[in-house]
Formats: structure tokens, C-alpha cells, sequence
């Protein structure tokens, strides 16, 4: 009983801290909320004075409920409503102790029937400090680093129901009609016991609160949590640590302006570098072009690309293309890659993850652009890059351009409407100064001439801002992302 | 290498079979929660350096052909390397260096497997324009891009990568060294304090226009106001300057500890201030920015030993050093242990000093001031790990520290190399500071065993990375008896220190020591000096070295 209440003192500042930092605070704040709980609890005991071993069963029963799903659902509460994650601890934390804190007195009452004042208090205090201390222990020692946090919880969850249960055994003389209670009992019981088989789902559960759509598939690789979610009708969007990669809806928007622009200043390019992109949507569009001989696509992640190849709704969308002859796969750090090759080629898409840490901001340096141009044919090499948004984060973008000017590439600045990403921005880069591409292949959904040209128009709005060159020692363009992330509408 | 602690009467031929011992490196192994760790003890091979010591060497044949060259260089550290690399620059080809380890480069050896990772020395502050040795060797390093116009362009991915500090403080990685999170407003007033006095400092110039504290430290002001700062201990004078916010001793301390393997009490005012205003920047208002390579400057080893390339004698231990006013003689014995001797036209000695000692025949002042050269000592570790350990807060950075820990934290070798996840080598630090008798931390180091030092390590990262035994392949041990000189008060404007340069005949002298200044720059100026004085030894004319060698 008490190495339960312990417990949930335990799980609910190791969530705080997990998810607000700041170890001392969390902890001492939660165990001084929790103290004065059972404080107002063992209070409030006083008013109950009819039923007390039906009382105690429930306030049993009731503490495993409330005490054994609070890591689920703190979880959950800080993936839909970060804000509401504070008042839902302390709620949580005050209505365990309360709980907890009915409990001794009721228990003490319970047992003084049968057992000498003394040797009553001696007993039931002494069990209660002891449990404490194999609680304390038992916590971080084995069930934390050997069940995780939510199970943990629900271990603990499950002991207090096993506790209630038994005590309609012990207690049955005073309860009266138990078969009602025990009934309510065994529910509980079940109901943790279900959660705690399906740990590993509830996680999904309480991450999907993240996600505006059903989650079909989740992945965590040693790179990424890969996340699919189901849209309506029909449709599907790919989530990478939480940052939406595309919607089926509209990619081709994206794809296509990613892609055919480059081809328009290299028409015949054959060989052609893909960094990024794993989910084949990219070399899609690049099989479009029939002089195409060779597509070398890196990406880092091996997981990504077997769902790219494998996935009927990906290979669905993408058409299969990184199973193509003319398709070769690295799972290779694209870094570590364009520092390495030698092979040249025509025509570079590069398409990574926006510049949310400096693990990603070193693939937008002007070390990487230029040893990217050494790759790239020194009279026709064309290279096309994801820009992240001109609209709300605009020095971001004219960071990344102005990267690639430093880095000897001639840049050309587009941009496009994704609706689900919003104003979307690219750099079509090229080895040497070239008029702006006046060709797109037939039958795309998206370009055409008329919206190839309007690629290339900024407003006032969009318009280029004075910022720094992102460099491998200073990473300036992290600095610009996480600031103009945090105000992202 | 392995090591044992000495026994006594060790025969030549039982030194000798200890340094072969050396490659075998006995492996040790620990397992907990299921899971191996191994490693093993390294460290430079004292058995046959305190075999001389303790005077239980073999006597030379009464008889022994002599071999003559131009120039002998002893000890193949940074400053030895750095004299044979300016000669063979200038165009002087016919030296020998003698290195007693089989590796040369002293403290700032690397290691190579099973990844790239530095032993010691892991960095160069970005030099400024005057310090056109250090540019020199930069440029062959590979570090330059461009020059023009009076400034130099280092290449990117030589400049450390951001990001490059972090702090664990309060249960969380933050940006940086100085331990803001926390901090109250008087900690940080301080500090902005301290900043404007060390940038006050750095744009200050003497009567004869220099500046305050220059690396090398040659080129420092020698105004008697500022020579003054030597008699203070760094604690002593930031009291007397007002200074309380225990966050600002930490940190001036963490660079003391960090640059001279010394607490602030046993680090001398005038050096302290030393390491803060000669790397401060007033054009940036920062302190200047690294040179790091995932070797450390093992890479700058590698140039030197090129240039050297089949001049350098390693296992060769020195015993004798005879100085005379038209040759220098060396005698000791080569890497099959028998007995060798040189008869050079001009010498340098380029060993710490307790070794000059020793094996410098001679009766010269230069020598008598051995005692007065104090050494900090160094645990430096390698740990492989399979993964990056999970962690709070600011990303893994490239130096790494612990707030309130005895270690200094740990570098990150694969950091330049732009890999982000995946195997790496952290490096991982500790000097020994604030001890009163050096001596016994030296042979406490030794003393100590795998599993405790092991033991040490993982208990301290622990705290910044719980996972970090699932992370941890192997932990290999570098005990550095003799890591650094220690810049303590009185020291660094000392007779001793002054008298120790002076070469005796044809013997020139080099090393950091001289400096007090344990620096790459520092030993890189002596073993240039050196060389010149060499040279003019052997009457050859040289152009200003640092130009491009006649020689291909």
C-alpha cells in the first residue's frame, strides 16, 4: 500500500522531470504536493463514519485507477495539451495522496477491532515506512530501466487493486454484500492488467494524441521515429521525429518544384544524386526525364527506404521508383558521402529535413555546398535544395541561398505553395550563372510554364533579408530556425 | 604501451622485454548488468626513464664508435619535432632526433584504433597573424585555406564545429562553459566584469608596443607592473581585484585546470591571466575560436614526423649528454638495447627538465635549478562506445563538461568528422591539481588498477548519462606522470625559469618548461630557437625558415 503510494510519487516527478527539466524542482515540488494531499486526506477520513471497510475497498480500488494510468496520461495530456500538462500533474499528484492519505486512517479504525491500540499503530506504520523503502528502491532499481515509465506505473496500479481485492476477503464480514465491490475489483484489475500487456500500444496511444490523424504504422530507427497516420479520404501523411515530411495530397507540389526546374537548366542529364529523400518521392519525379541513366539516392536511414520499397501505400504513391533498375540505394551518412566520393554527376536534389539541430544545420554549411559542387559537372551541374519556408522563416531561407552563393554555386531562389507545409521555399543552385529554365516535362499536375516562371517571382514579403553565411563553426542557421520556429503560426 | 610499477634491480634485459610488452597491452574486462567492458592501462615507459633514475643501467664498452652528424635532437615531443621540422625546412637534412617512446609527439600522441583520438594535446587556439611558425605548420596540416592581404582563411572543417561547449549543470546540458543556469544577477555582473577586464587587458600596449601576455609568451611585455602579477596566486589576485561569485572561480579554475593542470592557488597570477588575455579577441570581443582535428594534435605530430621521416629513432633512451664548445656527444642505448654514441656538431636538448638533469654532463647553473620545475599529472581515457549516450537539454557539443566534477569532462573525436550518431570516442580528462606532493600522486596513479580507474570514470559520466555503461565498449587508460609544468606563483619571471634556456657550449635547450607554459605554441618557439641557434652552430645560412624550403 504505501510502496504504491511512494509509487506514484515516484512515476509523477519522474514524468515532470522528463518533461520539464529541472530534477530537484520537480521532485520536491511533487512530493510536497503529495505529502499535504494525504494530509488533507487522512483529514477528511474524520467525515466517514458508516461502511469504513467498503470505504477503504473502494479508496483502494480507486487510488490503483487513478495512480496506475497517471503516467499514460500525463504522457498523453503533454502530447495533445502541452499547457494543460502542470495542472493535470498536480491533479493527479493531489488526488493520489488524498487518496493514499484516507487510507491509513481508515485502515487504522478497520484494524482497532481487532488488534490493541499500541501494537496497532506499531504495525501498521512500521509496514507502511518499510514499504516505502522497498518502493524507493524497487523503482529505479528494476522497474523503471526494466518495465519504462507507464508500465511502472501500472505495476504499481496493479498491487493496490490486488490489495483492494484481498480485502474483501478479509474485511467481507464487515463489508456485508460484497459481490457488487469485488465485481468492481476484478474490473479494475483488468482494465491495468490490459494496459499493462498493451504498454507498448498505449505509447502509440498516447503519441497519436500528437498527431491530427490515426497513426498506421510507427517505427523508431536509430536515426528517427518514422510515424504514418491516415488521412481522410483515402490519403496519408509521414511524420519524422514529429515533423511532417508530406501529405498525400499535395506532394506533388512539392516534388515537382523540387525537381523539374534543375532538369530545365540540364535537360540531358543522366546522372543524377539524390541526398535526402527517402521516401522515393523525389526520384519519382526524376524518372520522368528519359535521358535519366543513373539515380544514386543516400539517405541515412535504412528503415526509410525499405518502407519506401516496401510500403504498398508509399510504393503506391511513389510508383515504386527506388525499386528501379536505374535506382542505386546507400544508407549512408550523407555528410560523411559528399565528403568521401569522387563520382561526378549531372543533377543534385537535396532534400533533407529542415535545420532543427546542428546534426541537420551542418548539411546547409558552406563546407557541405562546397564539397557538394565538387561533384557536380563544372559547366552544366545543376543543384536543387529544400529551403525550409520564405514565409515564416525567411532568414532561415536566405540563409541557405545565401550558403550556397558563398559556397561558388549561382542561385536562383524559388518558392511554392504545399498547402499542408504552407509557402515552401527552394535554392536552384547551378555550377555557372544560367538564364531561369523555360521547359517542364508534359503532364505534370502542378508545373507548367505559366507556374514554372511564377517559381521564380518573390513579393515583398518574401523579399531577401541581410543574414550571416552558415559556416561549420558558428551553425547560424539553427540559431535562425529555432527562433523563427518558435513563432511559427 | 604497458606498464608496471618498477621493480627493483630490473636488468636491461628485463626493461627491454617490458617495452615489448608494450604492444601486447594487457587487456582488462569488467562485466555489469550483463554487458563487457575492456580495456587496458597505457602510458609512456617509465620502466626504462626510472631504470636511469634509480642508476640501474648497464655501464658503457670502454670502447664505442662514434657516429657523426650535424645536429642531434633528444626527446621527440612537440619542441624536438618542431626544431627538426625547422631545420629540414631550412634545408639542414643531416640530424637524428632520439625519442625514447615509440611514438613521438610526447603529450600530444594520438591513437588510431580503434578510432582516431587524441592521448593529450587536443587543440590550437587560432593564432593571430605575427605567429607565422604556427601559421606555417598549419598550412602544411592542411588547416589553411587562403592567405591574403595580411589575413589568413582556416579551412572549415580544421575550425571547431559548432556546436562546441556544453555544461551539465542542474540535471541539463546548457550552451557553453560558464555555468549560467542558476547563475543569480551578482554571479553574472562578475562575469561581465572579469570579460571587460580581460578585454581591457588584451587591447592594452606597452611602452615598446607590446602587448600585455602574447603566445608565445616571449612576445609578452616584460613591464615590472605585470611581472609583479607573478608573486600573486590567480586566487590571490581575483580577491584583491573584489572578485566572490564562486561560478566565476569555478570557471577560471576549470581553465587553469584545463590549460596548466593546476588549482588557482598553485597557479601563478601573471600565468592565469595569461591564458584568458592572450587568446582574447577585441575585434570579436570573444576569445579566439579552435583548431582541432579527430586526432587532436596528433595531426600536427604527423606533419612534423613527415618531414622527419626517417631521422627519427624511437625507442632510443639517452643517458648521456657530454656539451662541448665544437661538438656535443650523446650517448645511450637504441631500441635493441645496445649502446650507441653521436658525435654531433651541435645538440639540442628538448627533454622535460628532470631528464636534463640527469643526463646533462655538466656543471653549468643552467642545471641547478631541476627542483624548482614542479609537474602536474594527467589521467586521460578513451572510451568507445557503440552509441551516443542519451542525454537532457543543449546536443552533444564537442567539449563536454561537468559542473562540479574532479574531471575536466570529455572531447568528442569524432566531432570534426561531422558524424553525428553512431560509434565515436569520447576523451575523457582529469588532472590531478591542488595535490602538495606531486610524488605521491604519481605513484597513486600507478598504483591504481583498471577496474578503479574504470570505476572512476563511469561513476562521474554517470551522472550526465545514465545509460552510459550500455553505451561503453572498452576504456583505455593514459597515466601522464609527468603531463605539465606547473605555472605556479614566483615561477614564471624566476631566475630558474630564466637560467634554464641558457645552452651550454653547443647544446641548446627547448622544451615547454622553459615557458612554463605546457602549449603547443610555446614548444613549437623553442624548438624553432633552437634550430636557428643550431644552425648558426653549423654555419648555415637560412632564410627567414618559415618560406618555403629550397628542398622539395
Amino acid at each position: 500500500m504505501a510502496s504504491c503510494g511512494l509509487g506514484y510519487e515516484l512515476v509523477a516527478s519522474t514524468v515532470a522531470s522528463y518533461v520539464l527539466g529541472d530534477t530537484v524542482t520537480q521532485f520536491s515540488t511533487v512530493i510536497g504536493a503529495y505529502l499535504s494531499a494525504m494530509g488533507l486526506g487522512s483529514y477528511l477520513s474524520k467525515y466517514i463514519d458508516r461502511g469504513l471497510a467498503r470505504r477503504f475497498v473502494e479508496t483502494e480500488l480507486a487510488v490503483a485507477l487513478v495512480g496506475g494510468l497517471s503516467a499514460v496520461v500525463l504522457m498523453a495530456t503533454f502530447g495533445q495539451a502541452e499547457r494543460w500538462f502542470r495542472p493535470m500533474l498536480y491533479g493527479i499528484v493531489l488526488i493520489t495522496g488524498c487518496l493514499v492519505g484516507l487510507e491509513i486512517p481508515l485502515a487504522l479504525r478497520l484494524l482497532k477491532e481487532s488488534v490493541g491500540f499500541k501494537d496497532l499503530v506499531a504495525e501498521v506504520l512500521t509496514f507502511d515506512y518499510l514499504g516505502s523503502l522497498a518502493a524507493s528502491i524497487l523503482f529505479p532499481m528494476f522497474a523503471l530501466p526494466h518495465l519504462g515509465l507507464v508500465r511502472a506505473s501500472l505495476l504499481f496500479g496493479i498491487a493496490n487493486a490486488l490489495i483492494g481485492l484481498w480485502s474483501t476477503w478479509i474485511f467481507a464480514e464487515q463489508i456485508g454484500r460484497v459481490g457488487l465491490l469485488r465485481a468492481r475489483g476484478v474490473f479494475v484489475l483488468l482494465v491495468l492488467l490490459a494496459a499493462f500487456a498493451y504498454g507498448e500500444r498505449l505509447t502509440t496511444l498516447s503519441e497519436e494524441a500528437m498527431y491530427p490523424h490515426p497513426v498506421v504504422l510507427a517505427r523508431t530507427t536509430p536515426y528517427q521515429r518514422i510515424v504514418l497516420t491516415r488521412t481522410p479520404p483515402g490519403g496519408f501523411e509521414l511524420f519524422l521525429n514529429g515533423h511532417l515530411q508530406f501529405a498525400s495530397s499535395d506532394e506533388y507540389r512539392y516534388h515537382e518544384a523540387l525537381v523539374h526546374p534543375a532538369f530545365g537548366l540540364n535537360p540531358q542529364a543522366k546522372s543524377i544524386l539524390v541526398l535526402g529523400g527517402g521516401d522515393g518521392l523525389a526520384v519519382r519525379e526524376i524518372l520522368k526525364h528519359p535521358a535519366v541513366k543513373r539515380v544514386l539516392l543516400v539517405d541515412i536511414d535504412p528503415e526509410m527506404t525499405r518502407l519506401a520499397r516496401e510500403n504498398p501505400e508509399i510504393v503506391a504513391l511513389n510508383h515504386g521508383s527506388l525499386n528501379s533498375p536505374l535506382v542505386e540505394v546507400r544508407n549512408e551518412d550523407a555528410f560523411a558521402f559528399i565528403r568521401q566520393s569522387r563520382e561526378m554527376f549531372d543533377i543534385a536534389i537535396v532534400d533533407f529535413p529542415d535545420p532543427h539541430n546542428f546534426a541537420i544545420g551542418k548539411l546547409y554549411s558552406t563546407h557541405f555546398f562546397k564539397a557538394l559542387k565538387a561533384r557536380l559537372d563544372p559547366e552544366l551541374g545543376a543543384a536543387s535544395v529544400q529551403t525550409t519556408s520564405p514565409l515564416n522563416a525567411r532568414h532561415s531561407f536566405w540563409c541557405i541561398n545565401q550558403t550556397l552563393e558563398a559556397a561558388g554555386f549561382s542561385v536562383r531562389p524559388m518558392h511554392a505553395l504545399v498547402p499542408s507545409f504552407g509557402e515552401w521555399g527552394y535554392s536552384l543552385a547551378s555550377s555557372v550563372a544560367r538564364p531561369e529554365p523555360t521547359e517542364v516535362p508534359p503532364g505534370l499536375r502542378y508545373l507548367d510554364l505559366a507556374t514554372l516562371h511564377a517559381l521564380f517571382a518573390f513579393g515583398p514579403d518574401l523579399a531577401r533579408v541581410p543574414v550571416e553565411t552558415n559556416r561549420l563553426n558558428n551553425q547560424v542557421l539553427v540559431r535562425y530556425y529555432q527562433e523563427e520556429l518558435a513563432a511559427w503560426p | 604501451m604497458a606498464v608496471r610499477s618498477p621493480r627493483s634491480g630490473l636488468s636491461r634485459r628485463e626493461a627491454v622485454s617490458l617495452i615489448s610488452l608494450a604492444a601486447l597491452s594487457p587487456q582488462c574486462s569488467r562485466t555489469a548488468a550483463g554487458r563487457r567492458i575492456t580495456g587496458s592501462l597505457v602510458g609512456p615507459s617509465m620502466a626504462r626513464g626510472h631504470a636511469m633514475r634509480d642508476g640501474r643501467l648497464p655501464p658503457f664498452p670502454a670502447t664505442l664508435k662514434e657516429e657523426r652528424v650535424d645536429c642531434v635532437i633528444v626527446g621527440g615531443g612537440i619542441a624536438g619535432l618542431s626544431a627538426a621540422w625547422a631545420l629540414d625546412r631550412a634545408g639542414v637534412s643531416d640530424f637524428i632526433v632520439l625519442e625514447l617512446e615509440a611514438e613521438s609527439g610526447g603529450t600530444s600522441t594520438s591513437q588510431t584504433s580503434p578510432m582516431k583520438a587524441p592521448w593529450g594535446a587536443h587543440y590550437v587556439p587560432v593564432p593571430d597573424e605575427a605567429n607565422e611558425p604556427l601559421l606555417a605548420i598549419l598550412e602544411e596540416a592542411g588547416a589553411v585555406k587562403a592567405r591574403a592581404n595580411g589575413r589568413t582563411e582556416f579551412a572549415e572543417d580544421v575550425l571547431c564545429r559548432d556546436p562546441q561547449e556544453r555544461i551539465f549543470v542542474h540535471d541539463r546540458w546548457y550552451e557553453g562553459v560558464y555555468p549560467l543556469a542558476g547563475s543569480t544577477e551578482e554571479d553574472r555582473s562578475q562575469f561581465d566584469r572579469f570579460h571587460g577586464e580581460m578585454r581591457t587587458m588584451a587591447t592594452r600596449r606597452d611602452t615598446r608596443g607590446r602587448v600585455s601576455f602574447a603566445i608565445p609568451r616571449r612576445r609578452s611585455s616584460t613591464d615590472p607592473e605585470l611581472q609583479a602579477l607573478d608573486q600573486l596566486s590567480m586566487k590571490a589576485w581575483m580577491e584583491r581585484a573584489g572578485y566572490t561569485s564562486p561560478r566565476l572561480f569555478w570557471w577560471v579554475e576549470y581553465g587553469c585546470r584545463d590549460d596548466f593542470g593546476a588549482d588557482l592557488n598553485h597557479t601563478s597570477a601573471w600565468a592565469g591571466l595569461h591564458y584568458f588575455v592572450s587568446r582574447f579577441r577585441p575585434q570579436d570581443d570573444s576569445s579566439a575560436e579552435f583548431l582541432t582535428w579527430p586526432e587532436g594534435n596528433g595531426r600536427l605530430v604527423d606533419v612534423m614526423a613527415r618531414r622527419a621521416a626517417g631521422r627519427v629513432r624511437n625507442r632510443s633512451m639517452v643517458t648521456e649528454i657530454h656539451p662541448g664548445k665544437q661538438d656535443v656527444l650523446v650517448k645511450g642505448f637504441d631500441a635493441h638495447d645496445q649502446p650507441f654514441a653521436i658525435r654531433a656538431r651541435t645538440a639540442i636538448c628538448a627533454l622535460p627538465r628532470p631528464f636534463v638533469a640527469r643526463v646533462v654532463r655538466a656543471e653549468e647553473a643552467t642545471l641547478k635549478h631541476a627542483a624548482e620545475f614542479t609537474y602536474g599529472s594527467w589521467m586521460v581515457a578513451n572510451l568507445l562506445l557503440s552509441k551516443r549516450p542519451a542525454d537532457r537539454g543543449f546536443p552533444l557539443a564537442w567539449d563536454n563538461v561537468i559542473y562540479g566534477s574532479p574531471s575536466l569532462g570529455y572531447v568528442v573525436s569524432t566531432h570534426q568528422t561531422g558524424v553525428d550518431q553512431g560509434a565515436t570516442t569520447f576523451t575523457y580528462y582529469r588532472a590531478f591539481v591542488g595535490d602538495t606532493d606531486p610524488r605521491e600522486t604519481r605513484s597513486e596513479m600507478l598504483r591504481r588498477t583498471w577496474d578503479q580507474w574504470a570505476d572512476e570514470i563511469l561513476h562521474d559520466l554517470r551522472r550526465a548519462h545514465p545509460d552510459i555503461e550500455d553505451c561503453v565498449e572498452r576504456i583505455d587508460v593514459m597515466r601522464w606522470g609527468h603531463a605539465m609544468v606547473r605555472p605556479r606563483p614566483g615561477f614564471m619571471w624566476s631566475d630558474a625559469l630564466a637560467e634554464a634556456s641558457k645552452p651550454i657550449g653547443r647544446l641548446h635547450f627547448a622544451h615547454t618548461d622553459l615557458s612554463g607554459l605546457a602549449l603547443f605554441e610555446e614548444a613549437q618557439d623553442w624548438g624553432i630557437r633552437a634550430a636557428e641557434a643550431g644552425m648558426r652552430d653549423l654555419g648555415h645560412v637560412f632564410r627567414p625558415w618559415w618560406k618555403p624550403s629550397e628542398r622539395a
